[in-house]
């Protein structure tokens, strides 16, 4: 399985996610929070005409809430007919992955495992896949 | 219509192109059942538009085909050079009336049975030549002046058009930031308004008559009525109001679902219509308007309404509700029962409805799509549900506010007023932990909004703003903010579901300044907040008669016994009967009515001896939930809708004031006067006429003495009341034969003589049945009257 992969930092942490799911990265400046809502869903900000629901990928995994100062960068995905924004660090790279996810096999804490879908090798490094729309549905569901 | 046939002509058109490659191929493979099956879809597809299109030819044409084909796929029938002939001449035959139609011209009578018999020409030697195009060459076809756009492209037009005025909004503002270039402002004002032309265009190329959606029912109703043996007369109006065509289809559904339960719980069979002296077909209106930024969809059956009494038990013995809540409900709460998930109002499940799908289903997905169902029911009389859907799904009037640092919107329809917290005329006071308005009178609870979505942590404040809102649930509350923005037409997207699942937005929008904002839902904040519609039973009523009319409240118009007009608001109204002069009895220093074996206080009698009515009369039965008394009347003018106010009468009294009516002054009564009239009774114990009871057997000491009793009176039995002087009656157990005509001539009293036997016997003539409690109270009455 020859695949685009995009290569990303959350919370430091390299990590991969199918490209063909992703529609693009984007800068985000400004974030209308949503009072109410579960941890993870980080506010609303505009994509041109369309609102982005923005995900704290950090919130997400369990790991804390992700920086908010100066310009974020989100890697936007489509899901069930809803535009995300889901916050990362960084954006790295667009790769070419061959292969088929291998199993996670060491534990990698509750919030990683649940959005993982496995791990990638890259330049010899092994990398986490993971599912956006795990980061979508926030920790608390994938705990369930 | 037009637009329909358009559309079916197009529609037919397109499918007929790629039929022609179909229909070579089957007839160089007959045994093709995939050709075949696409070419059955064709005819059936024609067939059925052509029914409510009203156009027999082609029904009869497309039909004749359906039946063949349907007989070759089925098997019965192999299909033979003959038959393939016979079908795609039909095809033909069908696509050349087509385009006849489309040329608005008449295509020649006749040839068509021809083609028809063909399709049974099975055995027959004769050859199929009964194609004979009767016109030489076919009609020049009509260029197309319309096209099929799939709704995705319009929704990226609109999306386009979006992003230009965004892109405009930011130009100005840069174009403000920089200083006037008369020449570049000109330029831009020219831009700003193709833009603003277009997006006009664009919304309006989403919209769609609701015709669409209106001339399946004819169908639909012949077809369930038919099913469940009923007669029902459809009225269809307002098919050329335009709405959103995603809006249609959001809306097809719950229409549908409305329509076929009130074929089949409402109207009810033609044998029960004519006991109730209505007649045997039933009436079912659907009616379109526009009000405003909404469409209005009735529908109204003159069926047999809904029970609310049966309801409430219903919803009680499905564990829904618990009785202690069940008596505190108003009757429109009642109603709203209907919309519980998990109760049917069907007393058997039938195959029509009562499967599952129920009236909260249909209420959901009006909700959902920003609308709200109304129920209006008259116990016998008929069912209205009001539907009552934004125009388009996207665009809404809104009013923006501030919370603490954020922004807010809420949709326009659902605010009925913002005041200030501080206002002369408004009081917040802390009741518990919740805070509540005094706005004019009408207490309203308050929600501290920026409280609620935790943004700021403080009570509602002298500088707070409240807007009062209405949510489509019933609630009423003030919504306590920072300041209102502005009023903006917002264009509504849906949230994504981690966002609904707070249960307080309705979705995001996107105003000018390119900040996403969320939409907050009234329904929504009310649950979270736990305001209940108890609260606003009386504003909520008012409402059904629409925003426009908000303030008006149904008045019932009467002429009075002494000639003068008179209202009552039709609310207390509960019965108009007509009762015999003599069931009054002057008791007292006041009148009382015997009915229904009951006493209650009757007003409206005039005090001029005169003017009181002999035989019958006509009486108002009104009621307050707990108490009963009558208003003797005239006759019945009319019902209008009148406003709230009215003119106060200087006294307390009989008369609350005056309102107007069509410019004429009319008293209006003033129930809480009458009903506090009542209750007092200006009676005690001692003033209570006393009714003698003769002997004390145990019939009459625990059979008859309290029904007697009940009805007003104090008894005593005949041995032990030495008063028995001031009785107004004595009860005497008739055995035959008169026996009782001494004692009676003795008390004094009038005497009601009890038969055992509920035919009166010829020897006991006047006597009353003694389990005929009605005749016994009006004998009782009539009695005390005589005094």
């Amino acid at each position: 399985m020859d695949e685009l992969k995009l290569i990303a930092r959350i919370a430091g942490q390299r990590v991969t996610l199918p490209a063909d799911a992703v529609e693009s990265v984007v800068e985000i400046e400004a974030i209308t929070p949503v009072p109410l809502a579960a941890a993870h869903v980080a506010g609303l900000a505009a994509l041109r005409s369309r609102v982005l629901t923005i995900i704290d990928s950090y919130a997400a995994l369990d790991l804390g809430t992700a920086p908010r100062e100066g310009v974020l960068q989100a890697v936007v995905v489509t899901i069930d007919n809803h535009l995300y924004g889901l916050l990362v660090d960084e954006v790295e790279d667009v790769v070419e992955i061959a292969g088929d996810p291998m199993p996670v096999q060491a534990g990698l804490g509750a919030g990683w495992t649940g959005a993982a879908l496995g791990l990638v090798e890259h330049d010899g490094r092994a990398l986490l896949l993971l599912d956006p729309s795990r980061l979508v549905a926030g920790a608390q569901a994938m705990a369930a | 219509m037009d637009e329909l046939l358009g559309e079916f002509i197009a529609e037919t058109r397109e499918t007929l192109e790629p039929l022609a490659g179909e229909i070579v191929a089957w007839e160089a493979d007959p045994s093709d059942r995939a050709r075949l099956d696409s070419i059955f879809r064709f005819v059936h597809t024609v067939k059925g538009s052509c029914g409510f299109l009203d156009l027999p030819r082609l029904e009869k044409l497309s039909h004749a085909a359906e039946g063949a084909l349907a007989e070759v796929r089925s098997g019965d029938r192999l299909p033979d050079r003959r038959l393939v002939d016979a079908v795609l001449a039909i095809i033909d035959r069908i696509g050349t009336l087509v385009e006849a139609l489309a040329a608005g011209e008449d295509y020649p009578e006749g040839g068509d049975e021809g083609l028809i018999l063909a399709l049974d020409a099975q055995d027959e030697e004769e050859p199929v030549h009964a194609a004979p195009v009767t016109a030489g060459a076919p009609a020049p076809r009509a260029p197309a002046r319309s096209i099929r756009l799939p709704v995705e492209l319009l929704d990226r037009m609109m999306a386009g058009v979006s992003d230009m005025v965004l892109a405009r909004n930011e130009l100005s503002r840069r174009l403000r930031e920089r200083g006037g270039d008369a020449s570049v402002d000109t330029a831009f004002e020219r831009l700003s308004a193709c833009v603003a032309e277009m997006r006009e265009s664009i919304t309006r190329t989403r919209m769609q008559r609701i015709d669409g959606l209106f001339s399946a029912l004819p169908r639909m109703v012949r077809d369930i009525s038919a099913e469940l043996g009923k007669q029902v007369h459809l009225c269809v109006d307002g098919g050329d109001v335009e709405l959103d065509r995603e809006m249609i289809e959001m809306i097809r559904d719950p229409l549908t679902h409305i329509v076929r339960n009130a074929i089949d719980h409402g109207i009810e069979p033609a044998e029960e219509r004519q006991k109730a002296g209505k007649p045997a077909a039933g009436t079912l209106r659907v009616d379109a308007r526009q009000s405003g930024n909404q469409i209005l969809i009735e529908v109204a059956d003159d069926g047999r309404g809904i029970d609310d009494a049966k309801l409430v038990q219903r919803a009680i013995a499905a564990g829904i509700l618990d009785s202690n809540r069940a008596s505190a409900l108003s009757r429109r709460e009642r109603l709203e029962l209907i919309f519980a998930p998990g109760l049917s109002t069907a007393s058997a499940v039938t195959a029509i409805s009562g499967r599952g799908v129920g009236m909260d289903v249909v209420r959901a997905n009006v909700e959902r799509i920003g609308g709200t169902v109304e129920v209006e029911s008259r116990s016998g009389l008929g069912l209205k549900l009001t539907l009552r859907v934004p125009m388009t799904l996207t665009i809404i009037p809104a009013l923006t506010f501030r919370v603490g640092p954020e922004q807010f919107a809420i949709p326009r329809a659902a605010v009925d007023e913002i005041v200030r917290a501080s206002g002369g005329s408004v009081q917040v006071e802390q009741v518990g932990e919740a805070s509540v308005a005094r706005i004019r009178g009408e207490r309203v609870p308050v929600v501290e909004l920026g409280a609620l979505l935790g943004l700021v942590a403080r009570a509602a404040t002298p500088e707070s703003t409240l807007v009062v809102v209405r949510a489509s649930s019933g609630e009423r509350y003030a919504l306590a903010i920072d300041g209102v923005q502005d009023h903006e037409e917002l264009v509504v997207k849906p949230a994504a579901p981690a966002i609904m699942a707070t249960g307080v937005y309705a979705g995001t929008t996107l105003p000018d300044n390119g900040r996403p904002m969320l939409l907050i839902d009234p329904a929504g904040v009310a649950q979270v907040a736990g305001v209940r519609a108890d609260h606003s039973v009386a504003a909520a009523s008012a409402v059904e008669e629409g925003p426009a009319e908000s303030e008006m409240i149904p008045t019932l118009l009467f002429r009075a016994l002494d000639g003068a007009p008179r209202a009552i608001r039709l609310g207390l109204v509960e019965r108009i009967e007509d009762v015999s002069a003599e069931a009054i009895a002057h008791v007292g220093g006041r009148l009382t009515l015997a009915h229904d074996g009951r006493v209650i206080a009757l007003f409206g009698i005039p005090d001029d001896p005169a003017r009181r009515p002999e035989g019958r009369l006509r009486v108002l039965l009104l009621g307050d939930g707990a108490g009963e008394l009558a208003y003797a009347i005239g006759e019945v003018i009319d019902i209008h809708a009148l406003p709230r106010e009215f003119a106060p009468a200087r006294e307390p009294g009989p008369i609350a004031g005056v309102v107007l009516v069509d410019g004429r002054q009319v008293e209006l009564l003033d129930p809480y006067w009458l009903f506090a009239e009542a209750g007092s009774g200006g009676e005690g114990e001692a003033e209570r006429p006393l009714c003698l009871l003769d002997g004390e057997d145990s019939w009459m000491r625990d059979v008859l003495r309290p029904i007697v009793e009940a009805a007003g009176y104090r008894t005593a039995f005949a041995g032990e009341a030495e008063e028995g002087a001031g009785a107004v009656a004595r009860l005497i157990a008739d055995r035959g034969g008169g026996g009782g005509e001494a004692e009676a001539a003795s008390a004094g009293a009038p005497v009601i003589r009890l038969r055992a036997t509920p035919d009166a016997p010829p020897d006991s003539p006047g006597s009353v049945y003694r389990y005929d409690r009605g005749a016994l109270i009006a004998a009782l009455a009539a009695a005390r009257g005589g005094r």
